[in-house]
């Protein structure tokens, strides 16, 4: 198996306070990874190890087999980086940027200003080429961050919090961008608050909580291996005591959403065979009858929060 | 130095450039830059001088020490400080540049600075019928002098590792003007006491004014080979320092 990033035992610590601690994972060749966390949870701090700006307390990292801390040059070279803030220097045009980012990456003369102009186009912002970065909207700085990230054509994309903040328009075009890019084979490492965006986007996906990894696995997976997270959804013909339904040995849990239950169970099978049964043992008439899979924000407030609690 | 290692040298030196460049373009070519180096070492200059009846020849090596030290140290100090707190300093760190040639960059564009508003007063020295008796000694020692001063202005923004460039400024301050004061810029080495001819040994800039002295009226208190050794171990000793400093405290300046 082809791995982009390789990762065993990463730690860092900030005096007393470990950032991250002792995780590891791998990243495939052509997958977009999903970096998910609540803030502080160290996902910026994984990134910058990752991107060779800071350097590891214990553990390695590597990068299309490059060790980051012994040939941090040759694994600069093959990345992108669209770190969480925008970086461009803003007293130079977005053209100036990018034809610094392509002499600091040793891409030739004529193949930077090849692919700036094609850039810019593509992300909008050549009519505004010779503008200084000072004057641009944070949609708009985000855009050429991206558009410099991409300037040596890296083999592999890192981005954090790409969207964060930003108008739904430039959101979706930096989204659609993440998606072609990876369609032509750019391995994509990505952080992101946005639950739908790691849904829509992600291969597959880690949740960091407390510097450490406590799922991994794709999206779908994460779902459905959750247990305790699946729900029934069910409308019967006239009111219910909720808690009739809340005795019920498999029901975790009953919340009334509008005019429908909700009920929380392990085991939907079991849940669904004594929903009927209370049904008819009471005589009431099920209008609907649906079951839920937990959505990916469900999968990460229970692990985020479980972790929490421990 | 191996083929492949000597290719990827040579690989950093060109994208140190492209920092110089980013420098020269960011912080040097600003109008109230190029005035400020043009015009506070004449004023500090007019303020020691104005008053003394000493002809043009014998002020002429503290002008153009004064000219070369405050302009090759007067922005590097606070580069660093900005580009922290602009976060640009993480896209340089990131970047496959090595330490070492961003640092470089950052020396080169400080003493391309140094060397441009330098000679200035140098031509106008010459207008005013200095004569130059060895300009080879000149030209040598303004080079030297303007690279050590330049290292000297990176490594000056080591400590503290802030965000804050008017904090590396105000310390920066603390070293360079004691050092104007010590480096026989106003009173000729052999006219100081003993023991600030000792504390003046302790300053490149010594050296420097030393060999303009030698290089406008053939006399000087150290000879040009002594001069131009120790002007070259100060440059080492900043070029080295500031390099493997910053690699150390770097870090300090993205936790």
């Amino acid at each position: 198996m082809d791995l982009a990033v390789e990762v065993h035992g990463l730690t860092k610590r900030y005096g007393d306070i470990t950032a991250v601690d002792r995780i590891s994972f791998e990243t495939k060749l052509g997958e977009i990874f999903g970096f998910l966390g609540p803030n502080g949870a160290g996902k910026t701090t994984t990134i910058r190890i990752l991107t060779g700006i800071i350097k590891p307390d214990e553990g390695t990292a590597t990068i299309m087999g490059h060790d980051i801390k012994k040939e941090p040059l040759q694994a600069k070279q093959i990345m992108g980086i669209v770190p969480e803030t925008s970086n461009a220097y803003i007293d130079l045009s977005a053209w100036g940027n990018l034809m610094l980012i392509g002499e600091l990456y040793g891409v030739p003369k004529k193949q930077s200003v090849e692919r700036g102009k094609e850039l810019l186009e593509k992300f909008d912002l050549y009519d505004r080429r010779n503008q200084h970065v000072r004057g641009f909207s944070k949609g708009m700085k985000q855009r050429l961050i991206l558009c410099m990230a991409l300037i040596n054509e890296p083999t592999i994309l890192f981005l954090d919090e790409p969207t964060s903040g930003l108008d739904v328009e430039s959101a979706k075009l930096i989204r659609d961008m993440i998606a072609e890019l990876n369609s032509a084979g750019t391995t994509v490492f990505l952080t992101t608050h946005n639950m739908e965006e790691a849904n829509r986007l992600c291969d597959r996906i880690a949740i960091i909580n407390h510097g450490r990894i406590v799922a991994i696995d794709n999206p779908e997976n994460l779902r459905t291996k959750s247990l305790g997270l699946q729900s029934i959804e069910v409308t019967f013909d006239r009111p219910v005591n909720l808690a009739d339904l809340a005795r019920i040995p498999s029901i975790n849990q009953v919340k009334k959403v509008g005019d429908k239950i909700k009920l929380d169970t392990s085991d939907p099978n079991e849940a669904i065979k004594c929903i009927v049964n209370h049904a008819r043992s009471h005589d009431l008439g099920i209008i609907t009858l649906n079951t839920l899979a937990p959505s990916l924000e469900d999968v990460f407030l229970k692990l985020t929060q479980t972790k929490h609690e421990g | 130095m191996t083929t492949l290692s000597l290719a990827i040298f040579l690989e950093q030196l060109k994208r140190s450039f492209a920092v110089t460049k980013k420098d020269i373009r960011i912080y040097y070519s600003k109008g109230p830059v190029l005035t400020f180096g043009l015009i506070f070492p004449l004023f500090l200059f007019l303020a020691f001088t104005i008053g003394r009846n000493v002809p043009a020849k014998e002020l002429f090596p503290g002008l153009i020490g004064m000219t070369v030290f405050f302009t090759a140290t007067s922005v590097g100090p606070a580069i660093l400080p900005w580009e922290t707190r602009s976060k640009t300093l993480e896209r340089l760190v990131c970047s496959p540049v090595s330490t070492w040639a961003i640092f470089f960059g950052d020396i080169l564009a400080s003493f391309i600075f140094g060397m441009l508003i330098s000679l200035v007063p140098l031509v106008a020295a010459l207008i005013m019928g200095v004569e130059i008796m060895n300009l080879l000694v000149l030209s040598l020692s303004m080079i030297l002098a303007t690279f050590c001063f330049a290292s000297l202005s990176v490594l000056l923004s080591v400590y503290p590792p802030t965000d804050i460039p008017a904090t590396v400024m105000m310390l920066s301050s603390l070293i360079k003007f004691p050092l104007v004061f010590i480096s026989g810029i106003f009173v000729p080495l052999e006219n100081l006491p003993e023991l600030g001819k000792i504390a003046a040994s302790f300053s490149p800039l010594t050296y420097f004014t030393d060999m303009t002295r030698y290089a406008t009226n053939g006399m000087g208190y150290y000879s040009v080979t002594a001069d131009l050794a120790m002007l070259a171990v100060f440059t080492i000793i900043f070029l080295i320092g500031s390099v493997k400093l910053h690699e150390r405290f770097l870090p300090k300046r993205f936790s």
